[in-house]
């Protein structure tokens, strides 16, 4: 092997070996978090409240919480965004003001999550008076999921056929007849996983909630949304790092961790199966 | 020149341009894209009820010229045309105009067939229902006339209701022209109908001009000069966005007065 | 056939005012969508300088920005120093990124240019997994597992400091640069590679000399990218770095220099750790949007420059 080969076999060992660590972290996480999380899994675990100082029981007001939480945000957010991509993709073109629109959503997506939480927590808690609460940790999260949901619905909109468009208009449809009748029925089906991305993000978000409504401990479910809730990522926040009795409540942490990813990564799993079924199904 | 195109010519009636009236009639007539003019001061009169074809290289301004008829070139940006295009004594371009109107009045064909995904009866019934036909029974008259009208009624009758994309590409075609019918335009424009399709459904494509000849101005597009010779009575050929020559097809093919409409037709160019 | 009465003839401007009104109105209602993201991102941006008036009115930019002493609710002297705070997002943000370029750079390599299709179509799910993880369970992991690792390493009393800190960013910056700088070598030509393969280069001296030169710019857009998210990141921050209140240096023979070796607390750690309980309207309240809002004026620059690198990148190449 003449030196030219020798270098290039070791670089490539190096890239492999990088890789191998890429994938080995993921394995790590995945065993640690898997290993400590399982033994508390239980029914109990996942239907009951927490008990004694939140050192036993379990953390279904959590689980609630989270749905109802990122639940309000995609019905704020989604037609919203929905309405937005259909304006920049179906009516804008190419303007300066389409440039300016599309900057926006870049440079908001880029808006640290902790600035949205103070953002929500001065403007809807304090300002219009909304105080700490589901609504307001809604509003924040619709607010920091809206760059997701146009980009998502955009992309569901690129993927409809122009020759669909030209075949309306060709036969005498306006603008909003060729969106309502022929664009976005073959749309909706690719916006709906973009939601569900959005959900399992949602859910899955921690600062922004942690100053505008999540609560430490609730003995019972919120009722309305002007009620405080309890959130998974914000307990499992609570159990590792502010507990008084942090060692004790370690394994409800773990638990804890292993519900939320399972959550996460099932949304995301329904989304991905979602969107195979649609690319397999359809004829064009 | 070609023999097949010579045994298609022979029974083709001589055409006067004069005689019957103009139905579409461009006066100095450009469109640009930007600064580029894709079609550059055409003047010519489309016949009514005939068969118009427009033939050139690609990228002489063919389909360009085509999709300004019913002003589907509104939806690219940029896009700026001068001078008169006249249909029903009003120029198309001018602002009363309503483009929605208009496109019921002239329809058109693509290139590729592109039926919705949506049944074959709503395929069809899409135009009528635009119109703000709601009566199930009024839609099921219009769709068996239009689907009849474009030859395709007895091969879809008893799947109605299935999706129009699994039938054949030909059957494509002929739904998107059924399509277009049940609007019931008094122009067809016609882009490259056949360019996509296998020599069987092209056949049956340009039987079906040969009926519709009469009944609707038909515009057509091609590519391939043996169906411009084929299926049209009219023949206009367009050279770098300019007219070159306009006339009688037979009177274009047999004897063609310019020097590049004889090369081109001849296969020097293009 | 008979006529239908569809389209009768000479309507051409018939009943077109009503239609016309209606089209507008809704264009117009979905302009405004599309106009409430630039809204709220200069909402965001006018609240978080009239929030912060007040604390800088009264205490100044340049004790924010040079201060040392961050107490702003200590009842002997309140202290607003921020730049513990931002020294330590700055620190922790070039270590995240200086452990996950190579790293993420390496994988991309291997990935793209050397791994057989079906491995790579094994490997890019599986690295993407990593992107959906929430922030606060990689935040865990690195509390409970890195943490007690690194201690061990360095035998240090705690684990949690701007290194742990670090790794645990660079493992979530990861699936952006592995991503991004994929595009990237993607979007090198293929008649570059065989151009140097054709003149007798091996594998590695064509990725070395021909796909990496030309992915740079590409791959840097994406950095800057990965450094707009990273210096943002709150919860994994919090948990991991120790959360306490330093300046990340250290003075070797005199000099200072930045350390991974402390305990740090970044601005975004900050804002959530003293957000949650603080009083509306006090003196403290403002001066979080002060925190606020240099983070926001950090990612607001780092991410438009990232963009106008990544637009120069794809219209150079769209041109060869």
């Amino acid at each position: 092997m003449n030196s030219r080969q020798l270098r290039q076999s070791l670089w490539f060992s190096i890239f492999g070996l990088l890789t191998l660590a890429v994938v080995a972290a993921i394995v790590v996480i995945f065993y640690r978090i898997g290993r400590d999380g399982l033994g508390v899994l239980s029914w109990e675990f996942l239907t009951k409240p927490p008990r004694r100082n939140m050192t036993e029981g379990g953390i279904m007001p959590a689980i609630v919480g989270t749905f109802y939480v990122s639940v309000l945000t995609l019905v704020i957010s989604v037609p919203v965004g929905m309405a937005g991509a259909i304006y920049l993709h179906e009516y804008a073109g190419q303007s300066w003001l389409v440039r300016v629109i599309k900057l926006s959503i870049r440079n908001l997506s880029g808006v640290p999550s902790i600035v949205y939480g103070l953002f929500g927590l001065g403007l809807f808690a304090a300002t219009f008076k909304l105080g700490t609460s589901l609504l307001t940790s809604a509003l924040t999260l619709a607010l920091m999921s809206l760059p997701w949901v146009i980009t998502a619905s955009e992309e569901a909109l690129k993927a409809v056929p122009n020759g669909f468009r030209e075949a309306s208009f060709g036969l005498g449809a306006t603008r909003w007849q060729t969106i309502s009748r022929v664009v976005l029925p073959n749309a909706v089906p690719g916006m709906a996983t973009g939601a569900i991305l959005a959900l399992a993000r949602a859910a899955g978000e921690t600062a922004p909630i942690l100053l505008t409504g999540a609560a430490f401990f609730l003995p019972r479910l919120p009722r309305s949304p002007g009620d405080r809730f309890m959130a998974l990522p914000y307990h499992l926040y609570i159990l590792a790092t502010q507990h008084t009795q942090i060692e004790t409540v370690r394994p409800l942490a773990y638990g804890t961790a292993l519900v939320l990813i399972a959550m996460v990564m099932l949304l995301n799993l329904v989304a991905i199966i979602w969107r195979y079924r649609i690319r397999k199904n359809r004829l064009w | 020149m070609l023999k097949l195109e010579k045994d298609i010519l022979t029974d083709k009636p001589e055409v006067d341009p004069a005689e019957g009236r103009d139905h579409v009639l461009a006066q100095e007539f450009s469109v640009f894209y930007g600064d580029s003019e894709a079609v550059a001061r055409v003047s010519f009169g489309i016949p009514a009820r005939l068969v118009t074809a427009i033939i050139g290289p690609s990228g002489c301004g063919k389909s360009t010229f085509l999709r300004a008829i019913n002003r589907m070139n509104d939806l690219i940006p940029h896009c700026h045309v001068t001078g008169g295009l006249v249909f029903d004594g009003k120029n198309i371009y001018s602002k009363q105009i309503d483009v929605v109107a208009l496109r019921r009045r002239i329809g058109m064909v693509f290139q590729n067939p592109n039926p919705f995904p949506k049944s074959v009866f709503d395929n069809v019934a899409y135009g009528p229902r635009l119109a703000g036909i709601r009566r199930k029974s009024r839609l099921s008259e219009i769709v068996e006339q239009s689907l009849t009208r474009a030859a395709l009624w007895d091969e879809v009758k008893d799947r109605l209701g299935q999706n129009a994309l699994g039938l054949s590409g030909g059957q494509q075609q002929r739904l998107c022209i059924a399509r277009a019918l049940a609007v019931e335009p008094e122009i067809l424009l016609m882009d490259e109908p056949t360019s996509a399709l296998d020599p069987q459904s092209t056949a049956r494509i340009e039987d079906l001009i040969g009926e519709l000849r009469g009944d609707y101005t038909i515009i057509i597009v091609t590519h391939n000069m043996q169906q411009a010779a084929r299926v049209s009575d009219m023949t206009a050929f367009l050279y770098e966005g300019r007219l070159i020559e306009f006339g009688s097809t037979k009177k274009l093919f047999t004897k063609p007065e310019e020097k590049r409409t004889e090369d081109y037709i001849t296969g020097r160019f293009g | 056939m008979k006529r239908t009465g569809i389209a009768p003839e000479s309507h051409l401007q018939a009943n077109t005012f009503r239609r016309k009104l209606i089209d507008q109105f809704i264009r117009f209602g979905f302009l405004c969508s599309g106009l409430l993201v630039t809204a709220i991102l200069l909402l965001i941006f006018g609240f978080l300088i009239s929030k912060s008036w007040p604390a800088l009115i009264e205490i100044g930019p340049m004790e924010f920005l040079t201060g040392q002493r961050w107490m702003p609710s200590s009842p002997r002297g309140a202290g607003y120093g921020a730049l513990p705070m931002i020294l330590s997002s700055i620190v922790v943000t070039v270590a995240a990124l200086i452990i996950a370029v190579p790293w993420g750079v390496g994988a991309a390599i291997f990935i793209n240019e050397i791994a057989p299709t079906k491995l790579k179509e094994l490997l890019k799910p599986f690295i993407e997994m990593l992107a959906i993880f929430p922030s606060v369970v990689l935040g865990f992991f690195g509390l409970v597992a890195l943490g007690p690792f690194i201690a061990n390493l360095f035998g240090l009393s705690s684990g949690l400091n701007g290194l742990t800190g670090a790794i645990v960013l660079a493992v979530m910056s990861l699936p952006t640069i592995v991503s991004i700088s994929e595009d990237a070598l993607n979007s090198v030509p293929n008649a570059y590679r065989e151009a140097s393969y054709g003149l007798g280069a091996n594998r590695w001296e064509t990725i070395a000399r021909v796909s990496l030169p030309s992915a740079s710019s590409g791959i840097i857009a994406g950095v800057m990218l990965g450094f707009g998210r990273a210096v943002g990141e709150t919860m994994a921050i919090l948990m991991a770095a120790g959360n306490a209140l330093n300046m990340p240096i250290t003075e070797i023979l005199g000099m200072p220099v930045p350390t991974l070796m402390k305990s740090v607390r970044t601005l975004t750690a900050n804002i959530a750790i003293e957000g949650s309980d603080v009083a509306w309207g006090s003196l403290h309240y403002h001066s979080l949007f002060v925190l606020a809002l240099i983070l926001f004026v950090i990612t607001f620059a780092v991410n438009l420059v990232a963009d106008i690198m990544h637009n120069r990148f794809h219209k150079l190449n769209r041109a060869r």
